[in-house]
């Protein structure tokens, strides 16, 4: 029952986003609102289409995301696996600077960060976002690969020794396989943050082509918290619905990554 | 079956890769066109398209001077402004609003537009309005849209009233207001919702009816807090109101704007204290039959004044084509464009020529009665202060706050408006 409740708690904004999405203007405004929309309309999607460009603010984001994703899990698997197998004070001064480097917040970063982008001419450019998104998420990455990694028992890796498997046949089929599922949710979370994040996009985009899904939903928002609040209702739900579908198609993939390797053959 | 996972793979990357490639930024084009970039801030439907619309027209007729159009967004624009200033790219010609500037213009990032703009548009916009612009000796935009705060009323619960309704000529003044809004009152219904999320611009600017200014600029040039009556008047009517009649409802003290008009089209208010521009949102929202008029706000000792802080268009400092930027505004806001601009938003040009447009003096969605207010707008009381931000956040909106609650006397927020915020000032001010 507790579950259950959690998971009501957890949908209900979703749901309500929904809800809203599919009212009319005048529906939005009732002092009585309602679960279901009385009268549900496509408006405000055919609206927030109209007024701003999601489809290329949307492809924009996929590129950002789909790219910070691929490449900070390329990049963090091997150090992650380099972080765990070698004890000693480099790697432990490599976790501690993991950790430390969570603490900075971004604001702090922003400036630096812009004019180090903007003399390598990577200001305005998607390819500068996604170095900004791998530098982002690589210590959250790393993080997790690490843990996932230790999890792998290393006498395995002993066993396939013994059998006369040489080191990279070792990583590629023995610790690998049981690592998939720790690198598809590290994917996964390097997919989320990139697709999710609002302010380095904002301010490393100058042009409306490059700008991205978080960004452009802004547009629908004016002064002194008033809001466009249909529009922006349906494209939020329309801008949630890429993670859902990752999130959906790599479960199973967690699911059968974490039996695979369980047997070795 | 890995082989043609790892192929899948590689191809993605390379689709990624050529994709990035294509996205980098290849700079402005050349061919000796001047290339303009213009933030805007335009939100609404109608505003966006019609400034979008003035951008084509001055790009078709302006073949050399392109403008590009960059949608930008209230709820970030200092953010991203900041950035971009520190980085040397901010956007060529800027949409803002003036009680954001002072830090801008005091930083040295946005130009002095006096010798920029054309003679007709500066002697157009009245002087009080310049004010708002103008920090230290420079003017450092353009104010162009106001908005006035208004009452909005459910025509048919103050018509049934009985109460006089007042006028722009002859308005309330703050305790026939008081009374008003006590007789508008009754079972399950407020005479008046205060939606005061963000109290401090509020009770400052419409502080100025009764002779409020909170803010005194001293002889050595410092600004310095001082809380007298006038300062006083406002907000003890709106506390009172709250605590005392309940003739104004405490929920709304939380709410913003929009979170008031449910409410107020379910009858449980009989007034709304809100922005000019709000007739836009109750035009969509409201039920089909619902009537609903716009009353000015009430009057004390200034009359009708109240300050308010425009929206504005700068020049940034930093670009090479400062004159062409000028150009390009006082193209937007001449003032046949002015009306566009102001018709899109649902606000009120600041120029004097767009004012007496007749579009803007119709009696539908209560036009003629914000334009009748246009003369006793002012600067807001903030304006030029340097460090209000952290006064307003830290000091001000807390200690309002609790005062209109119930949770501290006029004394307290006295004490703290007064001592906390001349602490915070003096920072600002070494």
């Amino acid at each position: 029952m507790a579950l259950l409740g959690y998971l009501v708690f957890l949908a209900f904004p979703f749901f309500w986003l929904i809800s809203t999405a599919f009212k009319p203007a005048r529906e939005l405004g009732s002092l009585h609102p309602t679960w279901i929309p009385r009268h549900p309309t496509l408006d405000n999607f055919r609206q927030a289409f109209d007024e701003q460009p999601l489809l290329r603010a949307g492809f924009n984001s996929l590129v950002a995301a789909v790219s910070a994703a691929l490449i900070a899990v390329v990049v963090a698997t091997p150090m992650a696996y380099v972080m765990a197998r070698r004890r000693g004070r480099l790697a432990t001064a490599a976790t501690g600077w993991v950790v430390v480097s969570q603490a900075f917040p971004f604001v702090l970063l922003i400036i630096p960060l812009f004019l180090v982008l903007k003399s390598l001419h990577l200001i305005n450019s998607v390819a500068g976002l996604v170095m900004v998104y791998v530098v982002w998420s690589l210590p959250f990455a790393l993080w997790m690969l690490v843990g996932y990694v230790r999890a792998v028992p290393l006498e395995l890796e002993e066993a396939a020794a013994v059998d006369g498997a040489g080191r990279l046949r070792t990583l590629v089929s023995v610790t690998a396989p049981l690592l998939a599922p720790g690198i598809v949710a590290t994917g996964l979370f390097a997919f989320i943050t990139a697709w999710n994040e609002f302010f380095f996009a904002l301010v490393l985009l100058k042009t409306p082509e490059k700008q991205t899904l978080p960004v452009v939903l802004t547009h629908f928002l004016g002064a002194e918290g008033a809001a466009d609040l249909g529009p922006l209702a349906a494209a939020a739900f329309l801008a949630t619905l890429p993670s859902l579908a990752v999130f959906a198609v790599i479960q199973r993939r967690i699911t059968s990554g974490m039996l695979a390797g369980a047997v070795k053959s | 079956m890995r082989s043609r996972l790892l192929i899948l793979a590689g191809v993605v990357l390379a689709l990624l890769l050529a994709t990035l490639t294509g996205c980098s930024d290849s700079g402005s084009g050349g061919g000796g066109k001047v290339r303009l970039r213009f933030q805007s801030l335009a939100w609404q439907k109608e505003s966006v398209a019609a400034t979008k619309e003035l951008v084509k027209e001055w790009n078709a007729a302006h073949p050399e001077v392109q403008v590009q159009y960059v949608q930008g967004s209230w709820d970030t624009v200092h953010d991203q402004l900041l950035t971009a200033f520190e980085g040397g790219e901010a956007p060529d010609v800027i949409h803002d609003a003036s009680d954001d500037l002072a830090d801008f213009a005091y930083g040295g990032y946005l130009a002095d537009l006096r010798p920029l703009l054309p003679a007709a548009l500066k002697e157009d916009i009245p002087a009080r309005s310049w004010q708002t612009a103008t920090f230290g000796k420079g003017v450092y935009g353009v104010p162009f849209l106001q908005e006035p705060r208004v009452l909005i009323a459910n025509t048919k619960i103050i018509t049934s009233s009985g109460v006089r309704i007042p006028t722009p000529e002859q308005p309330w003044t703050w305790e026939e207001f008081r009374q008003v809004a006590k007789r508008l009152s009754g079972k399950g219904r407020y005479g008046i919702a205060w939606p005061l999320r963000e109290p401090v611009s509020i009770t400052l600017n419409l502080g100025l009816s009764t002779g409020g200014q909170l803010f005194h600029r001293e002889a050595d040039g410092k600004v310095r807090v001082a809380f007298g009556e006038g300062d006083a008047a406002v907000p003890t009517v709106v506390h009172d109101q709250v605590n005392v009649d309940g003739s104004a409802a405490r929920t709304t003290l939380g709410m913003g704007g929009s979170d008031t008009l449910p409410g107020f089209f379910g009858g449980r208010y009989a007034m709304a204290a809100l922005g000019f521009s709000y007739r836009q949102q109750i035009v969509q929202q409201a039920p089909k039959g619902f009537e609903w008029t716009v009353l000015p706000a009430p009057a004390g000792s200034e009359g009708l004044a109240q300050g308010v802080s425009p929206q504005t268009l700068s020049v940034a400092e930093d670009s090479p084509h400062k004159r062409e930027a000028a150009a390009f505004i006082g193209f937007l806001l001449q003032p046949r464009n002015m009306v566009r601009l102001a018709q899109g938003d649902w606000m009120l040009p600041t120029g004097a020529a767009a004012l007496k447009d007749p579009a803007l003096h119709t009696a539908r969605y209560g036009w003629a009665t914000g334009a009748a207010l246009a003369g006793a707008l002012r600067s807001a009381p903030a304006q030029s202060v340097r460090g209000y931000p952290e006064w307003k956040d830290k000091v001000a909106t807390p200690a309002l706050q609790e005062y209109y609650s119930g949770a501290i006397d006029l004394g307290q927020l006295r004490k703290r408006l007064v001592k906390d915020g001349n602490l915070v000032l003096a920072r600002y001010q070494r």
